[in-house]
């Protein structure tokens, strides 16, 4: 199923939740809605799901109005973050609960809801929790169940607020690859909400990146790691090193220094320069458009970061491959294999 | 901690060791003749039976009421807030009279009533009444700090699931307050049963029709028959006992089924 | 011919955004219909306002249904102000009485482990789950004529039943929970630590106790005092009794108001009633007040 999103703005008081945001997601896709908090994302999800109501624009699911239904009607599947899994009832009848509370003339009968919720239960492997409480479960599991729950009632599209936020990390990873592989599987168009890019570029076909309520780039995991659109989301997305430039009569000005690089086509003033810490290729000094000393090394994995004073004022830090070792004091020249600059 | 236990035992544990002795003193042969006298049973019939049925409507309405208070907004819900509280504080000799007289036939709601064929005071109807006044509190009170708990995604969730509004509010909300509703129930039942002064004014307070177990013992110690009113009173505390044992024990099975997050 | 284009944007857009409020409404999964709020808030009021608020006005409105000159002669009767200075006393001595033993038992409660500890909670709970009568009864039966002390009492010529002492005693029976159910969760939740601190800085137990405890209670023992106050000076059944009704002599408020109830001096025992019922109101605003004390209070304490 599609979904279109035209123009929505939701205000809370003065606050600026949604700023006019677009949005096409394709069928059968697992789309990222990925920012800081107070970005707009889940506000999104939630007017999605019929949950809340923008104060103006249009949502439709498959070219029609989706704004004339509410959640109920809409037949959306959303987790929450923080599962809101039904206490007083067992791990069967919560996730039987869609299907029990249809009303008479669609509602399957017994026998087909009970092979129903198995069949779920066995789709998130944990059908030997059946007759067990949410609060006999752990986080993990019950964000599983909330998963079934959710698919049981066949819903258009799945919606998942934050699914791993309440989750320890190395729980978060495992249910992260889970998660792409169960969409494998399933193909149901799914959005999920999430801060954690890492999970975002991860386990998405494509990442929307939100900030104050717009969005700023939508793209593939690499789209949105390799080019870029803006400098937040080049700051937001990965480790980045920004160094303020001026650019003026057809040159780059890091403070006094001169850098190396095209000024072609860059307007004039105040800019910043964007580039990732692993693309900063070190050579000998004065090969490359930087030069700077070494202040301190350390490995960390499988690189070697280095703190670098800039001759031209700035600290950085770098990461260069283990094979040339770097040792305090060196002098180096630095060459971005790729960057960006951004105005302001 | 020595003077605390000796103060306790001075001031609880030797008067209702007289009370429990007293009645030991009783042969059970005594006790159970003393039980099923007619005027005995029909006193016992009366406090616990009207106590049930005011206790019910308590539960009622008193759900209505919380509910109102919590979820709702209307002017003025902070001042019936506080108003729930009144049977809780107001002497019971007052609300004795004050109920008798707005519900006697020439009172403000009797009359009417009269008008319509229903006698309130000096009826049994008039201790329903009573009884349930001082029943208001103990189910909202009981109720309103879970409702006011309550996670709002939870009603959300079974919405998005497809759920009515009155699904949600029968399968997913109700079963919630489920402990705290049987509590509000049972604290009001206990109070109902053993009240005296909010009742006996508008009690008829005839034998065997509108004489609560409370008053009976009050007459039987005016006639000096101490045995009889202590049996009474003995049969009375082991049900209040038991009440409050299973209150306490379904207080903790919706803790261990509902744990706070 | 833009004019018009423009009007029929703005048009749309407000449009579109009733639109969107109304089926924001419409579509809450949190609230019912408006005509079901509407039922279940006229429900409660109704049902309040015939059970309580009507009440509390027929007291007021039978008092002064002679006129205000009427219901100040009433009260400066006689056996009115007996019975005013009988219930100040009695109030007095158990309010007094129970606060400190309350407080002994809250700290024991709050600070110690000991066996039996549970047991001394639901004592302490009893004479609250108890019919006042029977509280009364026990008394009879222990101090009465044909009680267990009676026949000591008449041989030393001490007078408890049918005195002032024994419906104190019985009084400070039935409000015996108040301050320590008020004290006990506060002193838990507040925990030891402090205390510890003034001790191994060198401060006696007595100290410890005024400087320490005290004052981080001191909204607690209020709120304890408060509600003790107000069911002495309100108890009926259990003073009733213990009191033999002697005119005079041994009724408090809530026994002259059945006296003169039960002889059709309606004014009289109405205006005596306002008392209690405006002593019922002020307890009321003073614990809400001193609630949301309690809770500001938790609230530091969580930080």
């Amino acid at each position: 199923m599609t979904i279109e999103v035209k123009n929505l703005v939701k205000k809370f008081g003065s606050f600026a939740a949604l700023d006019g945001v677009d949005l096409k997601v394709n069928d059968g896709e697992l789309l990222a809605l990925l920012g800081p908090s107070g970005s707009g994302k889940t506000t999104l999800l939630r007017i999605i799901a019929g949950l809340d109501w923008p104060d103006s624009g249009e949502v439709s699911f498959n070219g029609e109005d989706a704004l004339a239904q509410g959640a109920r009607e809409r037949h959306v599947g959303f987790v929450f973050q923080h599962y809101a899994l039904f206490r007083h009832m067992t791990v069967f009848e919560n996730v039987a609960f869609g299907l029990r509370v249809q009303p008479r003339a669609v509602r399957k009968d017994e026998a087909a809801i009970r092979s129903r919720v198995k069949e779920l239960l066995d789709l998130v492997q944990l059908d030997w929790l059946a007759d067990r409480y949410p609060s006999q479960l752990s986080g993990g599991q019950r964000q599983r169940i909330a998963l079934a729950r959710a698919l049981a009632i066949e819903p258009r599209i799945l919606l998942l607020d934050e699914p791993f936020g309440a989750l320890d990390a190395k729980v978060r990873k495992e249910l992260r690859k889970w998660l792409r592989s169960l969409h494998h599987e399933i193909h149901v168009t799914s959005i999920f909400v999430t801060h954690d890019q890492e999970e975002a570029l991860e386990v998405a076909n494509r990442v929307v990146v939100m900030d104050k309520g717009r969005i700023e780039q939508i793209g593939s995991p690499d789209d949105v790691y390799d080019n870029p659109a803006t400098a937040f989301v080049h700051g937001f997305i990965g480790e980045s090193i920004v160094l303020p430039i001026q650019i003026g009569d057809g040159a780059i000005r890091l403070g006094d220094r001169q850098l190396d690089l095209a000024a072609d086509g860059l307007a004039p003033g105040a800019s910043k320069l964007f580039v990732r810490r692993h693309d900063m290729l070190v050579g000998p000094p004065g090969s490359g458009a930087f030069e700077g000393a070494v202040q301190h090394v350390r490995n960390f994995g499988p690189v070697q970061r280095a703190e670098v004073a800039l001759s031209g004022g700035e600290t950085i830090e770098i990461d260069a491959p283990r094979d040339k070792e770097l040792r305090a004091g060196d002098t180096i020249g630095l060459n971005p294999r790729r960057y960006r600059i951004f105005a302001g | 901690m020595g003077l605390t236990l000796s103060w306790l035992s001075v001031i609880i544990l030797i008067p209702l060791a007289g009370l429990f002795l007293r009645s030991l003193e009783l042969s059970p042969e005594q006790f159970w003749n003393i039980l099923s006298s007619r005027r005995t049973l029909n006193a016992l019939r009366v406090s616990f039976g009207l106590a049930f049925a005011a206790a019910c409507v308590n539960l009622v309405m008193g759900s209505i009421i919380v509910w109102a208070l919590v979820r709702y907004r209307f002017p003025g819900r902070r001042i019936f807030d506080a108003i729930v509280d009144v049977p809780f504080a107001l002497p019971t000799a007052v609300a004795g009279v004050a109920l008798t007289a707005l519900f006697a036939e020439k009172g403000w709601l009797g009359a009417p009533l009269a008008a319509l064929g229903l006698k309130v005071a000096f009826t049994p109807v008039g201790i329903f009444v009573a009884m349930i006044f001082i029943g208001i509190p103990f189910v909202v009170r009981t109720v309103q700090p879970v409702l006011q708990d309550l996670d709002p995604e939870i009603e959300e969730a079974a919405g998005s699931l497809g759920a009515s509004r009155l699904q949600t509010i029968v399968r997913v909300i109700l079963p919630s307050l489920a402990p705290a509703l049987l509590t509000g129930l049972a604290l009001a039942f206990a109070r109902a049963v053993g009240e005296y002064g909010s009742v006996i004014f508008i009690a008829g307070n005839l034998p065997n029709v509108s004489e609560i177990a409370p008053l009976l013992i009050v007459i039987r110690l005016s006639e000096f028959r101490y045995a009889d009113a202590t049996a009474i009173a003995v049969v009375m505390l082991v049900v209040s006992f038991v009440i409050i044992f299973a209150v306490n024990r379904l207080q903790r099975w919706a803790q261990s089924r509902i744990p706070a997050r | 011919m833009t004019m018009q284009i423009a009007d029929s944007v703005s048009l749309s857009a407000s449009d579109s955004q009733a639109r969107a409020h109304a089926a924001a409404a419409r579509n809450n999964l949190r609230t019912e219909p408006r005509a079901v709020r509407i039922v279940i808030i006229t429900l409660a009021l109704l049902f309040l306002t015939v059970f309580v608020v009507l009440p509390l006005v027929v007291v007021f409105a039978q008092a002064f249904s002679r006129g205000i000159l009427a219901y100040f002669a009433a009260l400066a009767e006689p056996e009115a102000m007996a019975a005013i200075k009988l219930t100040l006393i009695v109030a007095a001595i158990s309010v007094g009485l129970n606060l400190v033993f309350g407080l002994v038992a809250a700290w024991a409660i709050a600070k110690f482990e000991f066996p039996g500890k549970t047991f001394l909670i639901t004592l302490i709970d009893l004479p609250f789950s108890v019919s006042p009568v029977i509280s009364g009864l026990v008394f009879v039966l222990l101090f009465g004529a044909q009680g267990y002390f009676g026949s000591w009492l008449r041989e030393h010529d001490i007078q408890i039943l049918f005195a002032v002492p024994g419906i104190a005693l019985a009084t400070t029976f039935v409000t015996f929970p108040f301050v320590a159910r008020a004290l006990i969760p506060l002193m838990q939740e507040q925990g030891t630590q402090e205390e510890e601190a003034a001790i191994s800085l060198g401060a006696s137990g007595l100290q410890t106790f005024f400087r320490v405890t005290l004052p981080n209670i001191k909204w607690g023992v209020l709120y304890g005092v408060l509600l003790c106050n107000a069911r002495a000076m309100g108890e009926f059944g259990a003073v009733s009794v213990v009191s033999g009704h002697i005119r005079g002599e041994t009724n408090t408020m809530p026994l002259l108001v059945e006296i003169l109830y039960n002889e059709y001096q309606f004014v009289a025992a109405f205006a005596i009633a306002s008392l209690l019922a405006m002593l019922a109101l002020i307890t009321l605003i003073a614990k809400t007040i001193l609630e949301r004390h309690l809770d500001e209070g938790q609230d530091a304490s969580d930080h």
